[in-house]
């Protein structure tokens, strides 16, 4: 077993909200990773939050009117602009509360999309927000492609994946592109607090949300959310997949606090990505040699990260 | 008491904004809209005005931070022009379906290509069906009022609307003329504090913006359509107290020499004014012919309209906005389309003109009226003719 580094594991239930703010109900498939990552962010937020929300899976999954599956105050208007409207719910309030037309409090302000509506489409919005050091929390659900939609790749897929619009083909690997790496873009816009993390870990990521809500200014958080319809494995194996994608090294959890690196979840030796790779019918097409040339790509990233979290424990 | 200065119509646009003690101004800077957000970040520098003034990095999140803005219950502004107003397109649809009432201004200007900065309403529009109300100015003093008056307008708890307020880029944004400045007490007892409902907070968990299914969608956007209908009588009794207190009274639909006129000159805007003088030029040699100002263009003042004009044997409807393949300007168009069903109607002339800034001169306006009333006499297949232009045209009048 890898040793966490938080050891609340054995107190859980004592640590963590047993409230549910995403109510039983919705329509995510069965085996969701992202599903199971929301509901245990909101458990970290706990109820004194506001939540604006992109287009996409979770929004579609949970808010069928006249229903909806939020015990928290929630906004959704597009796919693009999350960012953008919780800077203004964030700035609105506040405002009103220095005016005195509402109470004085601390609110959680937080924005939460796909892959999608940060990597490609929303990246102006998120970029704009963050710059602009609004106190807000931004939580990416990565499922490497646009799944609500029907599996479609985005800048999220990795390379070598098949998508409905990158497909695997007689002459292509798939996904030609290596995956776009939000935590280091959003890291770079100097912001306090940057971290990956994913459901597999779940009390990594219930410290990392917690964090984020935390700090003031903003806090990006960029959760791997394994998908079975979308990477085609049977959904009983969603957690074992996300562990993988940590072992391996293909998704290390770490995080960036002002600028001074943190693994998480470090181990001595990773596993071969091989293992995180054949589970999945995304990936069934690739040859032994494509998996090696996989290989060295998160070998080589893996090190980089090391070496940035190695300069910080130096200095 | 109201007091007399002389100022910028953007800056009036300001003056009106903090009045109306605004908490959020969101915008992007885009000619010739610039003025108002520069002045209003001066004003929050200073600490004239107490709100939040956020540089945002797009117009479409400008409005989106606005929408976020509004759905926590503080009242949210912006402003645009042309491709910034395009830009936003989606957001503009979203406000007045979310049923955000944010206030606009937007300093009409051409859409590219070729791209320029100047005037016409090929901008609005384009974003003439998105639900908001949408009114239009044609001068300094109107954009102060219609800008104070849109807040009041739109947060009625009974109209929750979003309001577009339309100035013509430069030959209204960027004139300086006198204008009345009302006492804050005044606008205070003209415009109560926004009080939104259904703010978010979390106190009191509310969803909003979950998407609707087929067996849903339909009843959601009649109920809008419904509601924007049934604001005109909110803009009605929001512009008699507006005049009831600052003395200035305001109508959807402004006659100007109107009466016993046999032919009439519609314009939107700004060019109104330009078009009065010769209104009174050639109604001082005796002519028929008399002006309407079109100020209400969202919900369409149909019954007011048909009002004006029922007497009149001709209506010439200016358009700065071409409908590419369409029939004739968009103003015309929907003119033509209010009087279809009625049993007398005019006959409704269509020009096109004023385009990407190109100047509209007295004497232009004078050969609009002049040709109207010989194209009226002789009849003519064309749909409408664009003034001014060099060069021979096939297919469409002149």
């Amino acid at each position: 077993m890898i040793r966490m580094e938080n050891e609340a594991i054995k107190f859980g239930k004592n640590l963590v909200s047993t409230k549910e703010f995403l109510a039983e109900g919705h329509n995510f498939c069965s085996g969701c990773g992202e599903a199971l990552a929301i509901r245990l962010c909101c458990k970290a937020l706990g109820d004194n939050t506001i939540i604006a929300m992109a287009t996409g899976c979770d929004e579609v999954c949970t808010t069928p009117l006249p229903v909806t599956s939020w015990r928290l105050p929630w906004l959704h208007t597009l796919f693009e602009n999350a960012a953008a409207e919780i800077s203004g719910a964030e700035a609105g309030l506040k405002i009103m509360m220095q005016k005195g037309k509402v109470p004085k409090r601390d609110i959680n302000y937080v924005a939460m999309a796909g892959d999608g509506g940060t990597s490609d489409i929303g990246l102006q919005a998120l970029s704009g927000a963050i710059e602009r050091g609004h106190d807000f929390l931004y939580i990416c659900w990565d499922n490497e492609a646009y799944m609500n939609t029907g599996i479609q790749r985005s800048s999220a897929t990795p390379y070598g994946a098949s998508t409905t619009t990158a497909p695997a083909g007689k002459v292509s690997i798939g996904q030609k592109t290596q995956k776009k790496n939000m935590v280091e873009i959003c890291a770079a816009h100097g912001i306090p607090y940057a971290a990956a993390a994913c459901p597999s870990y779940p009390f990594d990521l219930l410290n990392k949300v917690k964090k984020g809500a935390e700090v003031k200014g903003p806090a990006y958080v960029h959760v791997l959310s394994p998908c079975p319809t979308g990477w085609r494995f049977p959904s009983n194996l969603t957690i074992q997949i996300g562990r993988l994608a940590v072992e391996t090294g293909v998704f290390p959890l770490y995080e960036v606090e002002n600028g001074h690196y943190k693994l998480n979840v470090d181990r001595p030796k990773l596993r071969p990505v091989e293992e995180y790779l054949r589970p999945q019918g995304r990936f069934r097409h690739l040859s032994d040699a494509e998996i090696g040339k996989i290989q060295d790509k998160v070998n080589e990233e893996y090190a980089k990260l090391k070496a940035r979290v190695a300069a910080f424990s130096a200095a | 008491m109201s007091k007399r200065v002389v100022l910028e119509a953007s800056h009036a646009v300001a003056e009106a904004v903090k009045m109306a003690n605004v908490d959020v101004v969101a915008a992007y800077p885009i000619t010739p809209q610039t003025h108002i957000p520069e002045r209003l970040a001066e004003m929050v520098a200073n600490g004239e005005l107490e709100a939040a003034y956020i540089p945002v990095e797009s117009e479409h999140s400008a409005m989106s931070t606005c929408l976020g803005a509004a759905s926590v219950g503080s009242r949210a502004f912006t402003t645009t022009a042309g491709q910034g107003l395009e830009l936003m397109h989606e957001a503009v649809y979203i406000a007045s379906s979310m049923r955000y009432p944010i206030v606009m201004v937007v300093c009409n200007r051409a859409l590219s290509a070729p791209i320029s900065v100047w005037a016409d309403h090929s901008d609005v529009m384009a974003v003439r069906d998105t639900g908001w109300i949408q009114v239009f100015c044609q001068n300094n003093q109107e954009a102060f009022d219609m800008t104070l008056w849109a807040f009041r307008v739109g947060e009625d708890p009974k109209v929750l609307i979003p309001v577009m307020v339309n100035l013509d880029g430069f030959t209204l944004s960027h004139v300086t003329e006198p204008l009345f400045l009302p006492e804050q007490s005044e606008v205070d007892r003209f415009l109560p504090p926004f009080k939104y409902q259904l703010a978010l907070h979390p106190d009191k968990p509310t969803t909003h913006g979950a998407f609707g299914m087929p067996e849903i969608y339909t009843e959601v956007k009649v109920g809008q359509e419904v509601a924007l209908r049934k604001s005109k009588g909110a803009i009605l009794q929001g512009w008699k107290e507006f005049g009831d207190i600052f003395g200035r009274y305001y109508s959807p639909v402004e006659p100007y020499r109107a009466k016993g006129a046999k032919t009439l000159l519609l314009t939107m805007g700004s060019l109104g004014e330009t078009a009065k003088m010769v209104i009174d030029e050639k109604r001082d040699k005796g002519e028929a012919v008399g002006l309407i100002n079109l100020r209400l263009w969202r919900p369409f003042p149909f019954e007011e309209f048909r009002q004006a004009v029922k007497d009149a044997d001709v209506v010439i409807v200016f358009d700065r906005c071409i409908s590419f393949g369409g029939p004739g300007g968009p103003v015309c168009s929907e003119v033509r389309s209010a009087l279809y069903d009625q049993e007398k109607k005019p006959n409704v002339i269509g020009f096109v003109g004023a385009l990407g800034g190109r100047d509209m001169t007295a004497k232009d306006f004078e050969y609009v009226i002049d040709r109207g009333i010989d194209v009226a006499k002789t009849g003519t297949p064309e749909l409408f003719e664009t003034v001014g232009v060099r060069g021979k045209v096939s297919g469409i009048r002149g």
